[in-house]
């Protein structure tokens, strides 16, 4: 099929996502302000990570070169990482993590609902699979940014700045490149830029209950989808998750 | 995981009552938080399952210290459902003992301030992958032993709180298990990873049981209050000949060469632990007792914005709820 190379990059960006940011929910792991917390960031880093394992093994089915999920995980460097920008961002503190989490759920959701009538089967069947989860951490994070943001006037100055120092890496998600055309075409999935109003009508009457302020500005940051050029963070991020694999390349686990 | 350096007390109570509440207990009735209940067995229970949850919440860390580095996508969510189910299990616990009338950040406040103790296994580094399958299989291994009679503790729900722990933590034993097969089934370098984690972790696995019956400071109290269920050193030797067999089969060596079956008892001799180590390391003087209550003192401090924002936020929505017409 013409359009395997440009569905093999599809699956990489849904795997690629998924797993960056499932990792750094994962670094939170005994950290977390309160035990509840601590248990829901754990909860929802692991249906990330068990999503990216659904879209990267996938990936390796189209590819069809021999390559597991694992390998793809693993064994591929920064240039090849096909995740948006906002997902690689350092934690930060909770508050950056859980608007990070807000302002990706958003746009998860919304692009999860509408790959639940792919074209192709088994993307929809991962997207009907994994919306009921994104749905339940829009649910959670859209209430503790609200929460945070109308909270103490301290909780309320950390979440207005977790959200100028995010909402630049939000456009991403509307780019549209030959990959995403080709997905187009072939109505495998929607064109990015038919997300964009629903989204930002979604976030601003979140911003609104939360009295924060949305940015006013047309300045977005990108490169991560397409790997022309990913943050510092990310090499980072790789070196740990990619440590042991690298260290022992002939050992099975 | 496990609580230790357990003091009973005694104080002065109405004997009438004391004797009903004991044949209660004999009677093998439960005891809920609505029951009158003696003084000590009240600060016993409190200090006993404070502890506990502490240990499972601390317990995080080490294991924490592997998700972002777990070699596969699968182990890395397994390990991370693992740490997980130890907050779950620090949930129920705290949850348990606020029945008894402390609260949990008040117990929070007395693990940071040390005035109580977590299970001093925590306190041992992890410096490999296969720590991840010694931890799971030995420290959770040596956790049930001891948990698996406390889910017939006489105090109604701390009992109901250990039969579910117990299930996930034969789960996670399994998991540990799994994971040392690989490993010492595996290439020479994943074989001398397991072999040094077993080395390192044989004998702090052997000290979560507390010290030898002769020195410990459990009361005869405890025991009949069914608070504690078996003496230490039933529990250690009933590890010791359950795990034995099972390195054997990892074609692993166990760090003791007194190691050996005792026909005439039934079971394995072998070598006790350093126990002035033990002491040192429940003192403060572990390996890694500074980094790891500095991560919960720092977790506790930097998530004060975030408990004040929502507490907060929650007040806000609570005034503005109308109060219903008497």
């Amino acid at each position: 099929m013409a359009q395997e190379p440009a569905y093999f990059e599809f699956l990489c960006r849904m795997g690629d996502n998924a797993l960056v940011l499932g990792h750094r929910l994962s670094e939170w792991c005994g950290h977390a302000p309160a035990l509840e917390e601590d248990i829901a960031l754990a909860n929802t880093g692991l249906d990330l990570i068990g999503e990216a394992q659904l879209w990267l093994g996938l990936a390796s089915d189209v590819e069809d070169r021999g390559r597991t999920a694992d390998d793809l995980a693993m064994g591929r460097d920064v240039w090849d990482f096909r995740n948006h920008l906002l997902t690689e961002q350092p934690n930060g503190d909770f508050g950056q993590t859980m608007m990070r989490q807000y302002l990706f759920d958003a746009w998860h959701v919304c692009l999860l609902d509408a790959l639940c009538d792919s074209s192709q089967a088994h993307t929809a069947e991962i997207a009907a699979k994994t919306v009921k989860e994104a749905r339940y951490h829009l649910t959670r994070s859209r209430s503790i940014v609200i929460g945070l943001g109308d909270g103490t006037s301290e909780s309320h100055r950390r979440m207005q700045t977790a959200l100028d120092r995010l909402f630049p890496y939000v456009g991403e998600f509307f780019e549209t490149d030959s990959i995403d055309r080709a997905m187009t075409a072939s109505r495998i999935a929607p064109d990015p830029n038919s997300l964009k109003d629903p989204y930002l009508e979604t976030i601003r009457s979140t911003f609104l209950d939360a009295t924060l302020c949305v940015p006013e500005q047309e300045f977005y940051l990108s490169g991560g989808k397409t790997g022309r050029q990913h943050s510092e963070h990310l090499g980072h991020l790789l070196t740990q998750m990619q440590w042991l694999q690298r260290a022992y390349p002939e050992a099975s686990w | 995981m496990y609580a230790q350096m357990i003091e009973s007390e005694v104080e002065c109570e109405d004997p009438q009552k004391l004797k009903e509440f004991q044949n209660r207990i004999d009677a093998g009735d439960k005891i809920e938080p609505q029951d009158w209940m003696p003084n000590g067995y009240r600060k016993t229970l409190i200090r006993q399952i404070g502890q506990h949850a502490h240990s499972e919440i601390v317990g995080q860390l080490p294991e924490g210290n592997w998700i972002t580095r777990a070699p596969t996508l699968e182990r890395k969510a397994i390990l991370l459902a693992k740490v997980q189910d130890e907050a779950g299990h620090g949930l129920y616990l705290y949850c348990a003992a606020e029945t008894l009338g402390v609260s949990r950040d008040e117990l929070t406040e007395m693990l940071l301030d040390e005035r109580m103790k977590y299970s001093s296994i925590f306190n041992y580094p992890t410096l490999t992958w296969a720590d991840m399958g010694a931890i799971g299989w030995l420290v959770d291994g040596a956790a049930i032993m001891n948990q698996v009679p406390l889910q017939r503790t006489s105090y109604g729900p701390y009992a109901r709180a250990m039969i579910r722990i117990c299930k996930e933590e034969s789960f996670h034993q399994r998991q540990g298990f799994d994971i040392m097969i690989k490993m010492a089934k595996g290439s020479a370098e994943q074989k001398h990873m397991a072999q040094d984690a077993l080395n390192r972790f044989w004998y702090p696995a052997l000290m979560m049981f507390g010290p030898s019956d002769t020195d410990s400071v459990h009361s005869v109290q405890s025991m009949a209050w069914k608070i504690k269920m078996n003496t230490n050193d039933e529990l250690r030797q009933k590890f010791v000949d359950q795990t034995a067999p099972q390195a054997d089969l990892l074609g692993l060596t166990i760090p003791d060469a007194n190691l050996e079956w005792d026909e005439h008892k039934g079971g394995y001799n072998f070598t006790e632990p350093d126990w002035s180590e033990f002491y040192a390391v429940i003192n403060g003087n572990g390996p890694c007792n500074v980094e790891r209550l500095a991560a919960r003192k720092k977790a506790w401090e930097d998530g004060q914005w975030v408990r004040d924002g929502l507490l907060a936020n929650a007040e806000k929505h609570a005034a503005k709820i109308p109060v219903a017409a008497e």
